[in-house]
């Protein structure tokens, strides 16, 4: 590849990164919040962005009964019903991963956490029985009802284990992730209409080129996916900043048990983390659908795994890190690509983890652990 | 009563921590719980605090069972402490932390420089420091920071785990002047301590801890006189 080329397209590469690095960096903060408080890597994290894209299909195209194709045509729509509809997607988007990520929350980690309570006991008998019922019938009727048959016993059995109080082993929230991932995604690819196959997105918005930035073309969609990022992240420090439960956030992040004795209510500022984090991925899910038209049951995985590269490489457990991060990630991507050509993209980001992971595992603005400010 | 401790046990695992203790605490008093490394005194105030599960026994609060009672919901009654170790936020202000301890009660803006001020005149080096992050201050001062922030949840019962340790004589003896003050104000203390002979002096009751039993209590002066408490923990 000639240098012309690389620098005639600089420009452009730059303005496609940031866009790619603000949706990495939208769904590092889910890596990173949860890190902050927990001291877990949710890995589940991938699919709670993946239903936040299906959350967006669904509201595209069975809420409001948009199309893929109106006569041959992309059903494009204007004014004041585009951004109604715009609006309405990221809403439903972001409420889907919230509620997503509480729910893994709920189902996954809180009774590793020796906090189970009576619904999380139920939840978790119902999705036992659910998978058990597999091995006898795939009739998902009677799948459901053997669920809700087993749910009864094994929840009261669930309920007492989790009574005992006791915090599992670290390698148990891993497996616990690893699992409520792989069932999330393969849930999709079995009962998704289209099963394992590419869906497309309605193409609402006509990406028309707004201005030239350098020779660079800046696409409406691009502009849209930087002003929400921006405003979605700026909201989210200013809450972590100067809200009662952002403090509380902050709190349980450097010290938990001092927390809980000044009176953070530590179960609710988890669930509050969850939900933030996930509702950041399902902005980032409707912006992902609205710039590339598409989404499948695997999407999460490695827009997943390179958010987290991105939370690392900023300092895992740092909100500002997730941003950094995230840009940093993106560009890098695109500049790598144009350099080694396009078959490495992907390659980049685990390379970009490994050198950070050797050299500076504290990442870009690496505070110690100690001094972490979410 | 205040506090009623009764027939506490607790475990970590498998380890029994606390084999049934009882102790209470009146409205007014300053109490102490003394005892050598890991008997149990630590564990005692975390299970008031509520952070540990208890397996055996009850906690009464002014008339209130709050034996299952979450944490958050106990510092709202009224039971606030400066933990063993401080747990000071250390990527937070001096102010920061101080706020914290109006976590509980919300931000009514009136009330929480009222209280800040009052923390400020028992600690006039809090107010100089006021912007410094925790982690960046002195042994001494982050004492004086825990204590500061537990009152600013107006306690009735302040706990304090070991607020002596680490510090110079000097700072010892203003701290021990600081909890009379504080107690002279209505608020009832109950005080852990390795140094037993201020602590007793400063007490006007104490319980006497050995591997999760209480093996002696009375009046400060009357623990101060017997014998075998002086052998064992004020030196002789
Ligand atoms: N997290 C824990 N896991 C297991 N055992 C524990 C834990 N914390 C305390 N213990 C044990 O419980 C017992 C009581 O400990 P505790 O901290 O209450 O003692 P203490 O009286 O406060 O001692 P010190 O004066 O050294 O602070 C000790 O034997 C200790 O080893
Ligand atoms: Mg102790």
């Amino acid at each position: 590849m000639s240098n012309w080329l690389i620098y005639r397209t600089f420009w452009d590469l730059t303005v496609s990164g940031l866009v790619l690095g603000l949706i990495y960096a939208l769904v590092a903060l889910g890596y990173t919040m949860v890190y902050g408080v927990l001291r877990l890597i949710n890995f589940a994290h991938s699919e709670v962005f993946m239903v936040g894209t299906f959350g967006v299909l669904v509201s595209l195209t069975k809420v409001f009964g948009i199309p893929i194709f109106e006569g041959g045509q992309y059903p494009f729509r204007t004014g004041f019903v585009l951004i109604g509809i715009l609006l309405a997607s990221l809403l439903i988007g972001m409420a889907v991963s919230g509620l997503g990520a509480v729910a893994i929350e709920r189902i996954a980690y809180r009774p590793l956490r020796g906090a189970g309570d009576a619904y999380g006991a139920v939840a978790l008998a119902f999705v036992t029985g659910l998978i058990l019922s597999f091995i006898i019938s795939s009739d998902i009727g009677t799948n459901l009802i053997i669920a809700a048959v087993v749910a009864g016993p094994l929840s009261i059995l669930y309920l007492r284990i989790f009574k005992r109080g006791r915090q599992a082993p670290r390698l148990a929230f891993l497996i616990s992730a690893i699992g409520v991932s792989m069932a999330l995604a393969e849930a999709v690819a079995i009962w998704g209409p289209d099963e394992r196959v590419v869906y497309q997105t309605p193409r609402i918005l006509e990406k028309k080129v707004l201005f030239k930035f350098l020779g660079a073309d800046v696409r409406i969609d691009y502009v849209i996916v930087a002003i929400g990022a921006v405003l979605m992240m700026t909201s989210l420090l200013l809450f972590v900043n100067r809200t009662r439960l952002g403090r509380g956030i902050r709190a349980v992040a450097q010290d938990a048990e001092t927390s809980r004795i000044l009176g953070v209510n530590v179960d609710l500022v988890i669930l509050v983390t969850f939900l933030l984090g996930g509702a950041m991925a399902g902005g980032a899910a409707m912006m992902f659908t609205l710039v590339y038209d598409q989404t499948r049951f695997n999407i999460g995985f490695l827009l997943g795994v390179k958010s987290f590269t991105a939370a690392v490489l900023g300092g895992i457990g740092n909100i500002r890190g997730a941003l950094l991060g995230g840009v940093v990630l993106g560009l890098a991507e695109n500049y790598g690509s144009a350099v080694f050509g396009g078959q490495w993209k992907d390659v980049i980001a685990f390379v970009v983890l490994l050198v950070v992971l050797m050299f500076r595992p504290t990442g870009i603005l690496g505070e110690s652990l100690a001094k972490a400010r979410v | 009563m205040l506090l009623e401790v009764n027939d506490l046990h607790v475990f970590y695992g498998r380890i029994e921590a606390l084999k049934g203790i009882s102790f209470n605490v009146n409205d007014g008093e300053i109490v102490t719980l003394i005892g050598a490394n890991g008997a149990g005194k630590t564990t005692t105030m975390r299970t008031v605090s509520g952070v540990r599960s208890v397996a055996q026994g009850s906690i009464i609060f002014d008339g209130q069972d709050i034996t299952k009672m979450p944490p958050h919901e106990r510092v709202k009654l009224g039971i606030c402490q400066a933990p063993e170790g401080r747990g000071i936020f250390p990527g937070m202000t001096v102010r920061e932390n101080l706020e914290m301890g109006t976590y509980v009660r919300g931000g009514n803006a009136v009330e929480k420089a009222s209280d800040l001020e009052h923390v400020f005149t028992l600690f006039p080096r809090l107010q100089e420091r006021i912007t410094q992050l925790g982690g960046t201050l002195s042994g001494g001062e982050q004492q004086m920071l825990a204590i500061g922030r537990a009152l600013m949840s107006r306690p009735r019962l302040l706990l304090l785990d070991e607020p002596s340790m680490g510090l110079a004589p000097m700072l010892i003896a203003q701290i021990f002047q600081i909890i009379k003050q504080i107690n002279s104000n209505g608020i009832s203390v109950l005080l852990v301590e390795q140094n037993a002979t201020q602590a007793l002096r400063t007490a006007q009751r104490g319980y006497v801890l050995e591997t999760g039993h209480v093996v002696k209590e009375g009046s400060g002066q009357l623990l101060l006189d017997d014998p075998a408490v002086r052998a064992a923990y004020l030196g002789g």
